[in-house]
C-alpha cells in the first residue's frame, strides 16, 4: 500500500509526543511563575492590581484557548512581527496557563483561615512575610492536588496549537494519517499517546486529594 | 504617663456604629477586665488596639507610638502589643518551638542560636518546654493557648491584648490557661482582658471596665464595681452572669 511502516509511524509520533512533552512543561513552568505573580496581585490591598489581574482571568478563562492562539499568532503577524507557531503556541498556552493557576492558587490562599493572618498580623509580620511564612506553605499543601490537576489541561490543550502549525503529536499525527491513509489507526495511537501522559497525572492528583486530608504537614 | 493612651475612639462597620467614643487610660502593670454583653464593642476596641481594625475618629497611643484613623504602617506599633485570640491560632505547619520563634527571627532579625534560646525560655514559662518539637494538632486546646501566650511574649510586648481566651476550652483546660495569665499579671505585664470568668476579673483585675452599646458604660475598682455596680446595666449584667 505504502512505504511508511508501523514502526516509521510509532517512531515520528514518539518524535511529536516530545514536542508536546516539551510544550506542556514549558507552558506549565513559565505560566506557573506568571500563575503566582497574578495571586499576588489577586490579593494585594491596593485594587488596582487586583482588577488588573481579574480582568486578565476572565479574558483568559472566557475565551476559547483556540481563540487566544488566533489571536496571538495572526495578531503578531499583523503588527508585523514574524513569530514562529512554537512561539506563538508557548506564550499562548502560558498565558492561558497562569490564569487557571493564578485562580486555583487563589482558592487555596483563600480557604487558609483567617486567623492565621490575623496572628500573624499581629505578630508585626509584612504582608509579604505573612504569605512567605504562614499562608504559603499552608495554602501550597492544598495547592497540590488541584494544581497536579490541571496538568492534564494543559497536556490536552497543546494538542489546539496544531491548528496553528505547531508540530506535536496531534499534528504528526494528521500529517501521518494523510500519508497512509490509516487515519483510524494513527489517531488511535496519538489517543494512546494523550492518555499515557495524562493517566498517571490525573491518577496522581485523586492520590494526592485522597491523602492531603489524612496526612500530616510534617 | 500612661502606657496606652485611648481618645475619643469611633468606629463604624458600614452603617453600624460600634465604638461610640471610647475614652481610656492604661497604666504600666495594670490589669484591665474588659466585660460586657455580646456584641457590645469589646473585640472591636482591643482589635484597633493593635490596627486589626481601622477607625475613623480619635487616637490611640501605646508606649510613644500614635495609631492614626487608617493608619497603614503598624509594624512598630505590633511589636509593642501582643495579641492572643480565643481559637489559638497557632500555625499548624510549624512546631511549637518554630511558632514560637518565628516573629523573632522575621520581625527583629534575631538569630537561630538566640531565637532558639528565647523560644525554649518562653516555653518553660507557660510550662511546655517538653512540648519544643511537637506539632500543634498534638497539644490540647489549653496547651495551644499557652504556645500561643509564649508565642506572644517572645517579642517582648508592652502590652497583651488578650480576647475571650479561655472560651473556646473544655472547662477543666480553663485553669491552666488563666494560672499563666494570673503569673504574667503578678510579673507586671500590661493585660487588657476580654473575659467572662468574673472571678478571675475580680481577683486579678487592677480595673473593671463594662462596655455596653459602644461606650465605657462604667469603670473602675473590680471589687467595689462587683458589690456595688452604679448603674443597672452593669448590675444586669452581673446578675445574668452569676
Ligand atoms: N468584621 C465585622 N464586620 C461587620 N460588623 C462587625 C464585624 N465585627 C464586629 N461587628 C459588629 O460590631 C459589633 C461589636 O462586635 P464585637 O466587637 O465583636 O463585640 P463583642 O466582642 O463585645 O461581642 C457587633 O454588632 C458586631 O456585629
Ligand atoms: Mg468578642
Amino acid at each position: 500500500m505504502n512505504d511508511i511502516s508501523t514502526w516509521d509511524i510509532v517512531r515520528n509520533l514518539l518524535d511529536g509526543a516530545l514536542w508536546t512533552i516539551g510544550l506542556s512543561l514549558t507552558a506549565f513552568v513559565l505560566g506557573g511563575i506568571a500563575g503566582l505573580a497574578l495571586l499576588f496581585a489577586r490579593i494585594a490591598k491596593n485594587p488596582i492590581p487586583r482588577r488588573l489581574a481579574q480582568g486578565y482571568i476572565e479574558v483568559f478563562q472566557g475565551t476559547p484557548l483556540l481563540m487566544q492562539l488566533f489571536m496571538i499568532f495572526f495578531g503578531s503577524s499583523l503588527l508585523g512581527l514574524e513569530i514562529s507557531p512554537w512561539i506563538a503556541a508557548a506564550l499562548g498556552l502560558t498565558l492561558f496557563t497562569s490564569a487557571y493557576l493564578g485562580e486555583i492558587w487563589r482558592g487555596c490562599v483563600e480557604s487558609v483561615p483567617k486567623g492565621q493572618w490575623e496572628a500573624s498580623a499581629s505578630l508585626a509580620l509584612t504582608h509579604f512575610e505573612q504569605m512567605r511564612h504562614v499562608i504559603l506553605p499552608q495554602a501550597l499543601r492544598i495547592a497540590i492536588a488541584p494544581t497536579v490537576g490541571f496538568s492534564v489541561q494543559v497536556v490536552k490543550g497543546t494538542a489546539v496549537t496544531s491548528i496553528i502549525g505547531f508540530v506535536e503529536l496531534t499534528k504528526t499525527g494528521s500529517m501521518l494519517a494523510n500519508a497512509t491513509f490509516q487515519p483510524f489507526m494513527v489517531f488511535g495511537c496519538v489517543a494512546l499517546g494523550y492518555f499515557a501522559l495524562c493517566y498517571p497525572l490525573s491518577a496522581y492528583s485523586r492520590y494526592l486529594e485522597r491523602n492531603i486530608h489524612g496526612s500530616r504537614a510534617h | 504617663m500612661a502606657l496606652v493612651r485611648i481618645n475619643g475612639l469611633h468606629k463604624h462597620f458600614g452603617s453600624n456604629h460600634v465604638l461610640k467614643g471610647i475614652d481610656l487610660d492604661i497604666e504600666e502593670g495594670q490589669v484591665i477586665a474588659l466585660i460586657g454583653r455580646s456584641g457590645s464593642g469589646k473585640s472591636t476596641l482591643l482589635r484597633t488596639i493593635n490596627g486589626l481594625e481601622t477607625f475613623e475618629q480619635g487616637e490611640i497611643e501605646v508606649d510613644g507610638e500614635h495609631l492614626h484613623p487608617r493608619d497603614t504602617d503598624l509594624r512598630a506599633l505590633r511589636q509593642k502589643v501582643g495579641m492572643i485570640f480565643q481559637q489559638f491560632n497557632l500555625f499548624p505547619h510549624l512546631s511549637v518551638g518554630r511558632n514560637v520563634m518565628l516573629a523573632t527571627q522575621v520581625v527583629k532579625k534575631i538569630g537561630e542560636k538566640e531565637a532558639e534560646d528565647i523560644a525554649r525560655t518562653m516555653l518553660l514559662k507557660v510550662g511546655l518546654l517538653e512540648k519544643f518539637d511537637a506539632y500543634p494538632d498534638q497539644l490540647s486546646g489549653g496547651q495551644q493557648q499557652r504556645v500561643a501566650i509564649a508565642r506572644a511574649l517572645a517579642m517582648q510586648p508592652r502590652v497583651l491584648l488578650c480576647d475571650e481566651i479561655t472560651s473556646a476550652l473544655d472547662p477543666e483546660l480553663v485553669n491552666e490557661v488563666l494560672a499563666v495569665v494570673k503569673t504574667l499579671a503578678a510579673e507586671g505585664m500590661t493585660l487588657i482582658m476580654v473575659t467572662h470568668e468574673m472571678r478571675f476579673a475580680r481577683e486579678v483585675g487592677d480595673k473593671l471596665v463594662f462596655m455596653h452599646h459602644g461606650r465605657i458604660h462604667e469603670s473602675g475598682d473590680p471589687q467595689q464595681l462587683f458589690a456595688n455596680p452604679q448603674t443597672p446595666e452593669l448590675a444586669n449584667f452581673i446578675g445574668s452572669i452569676n
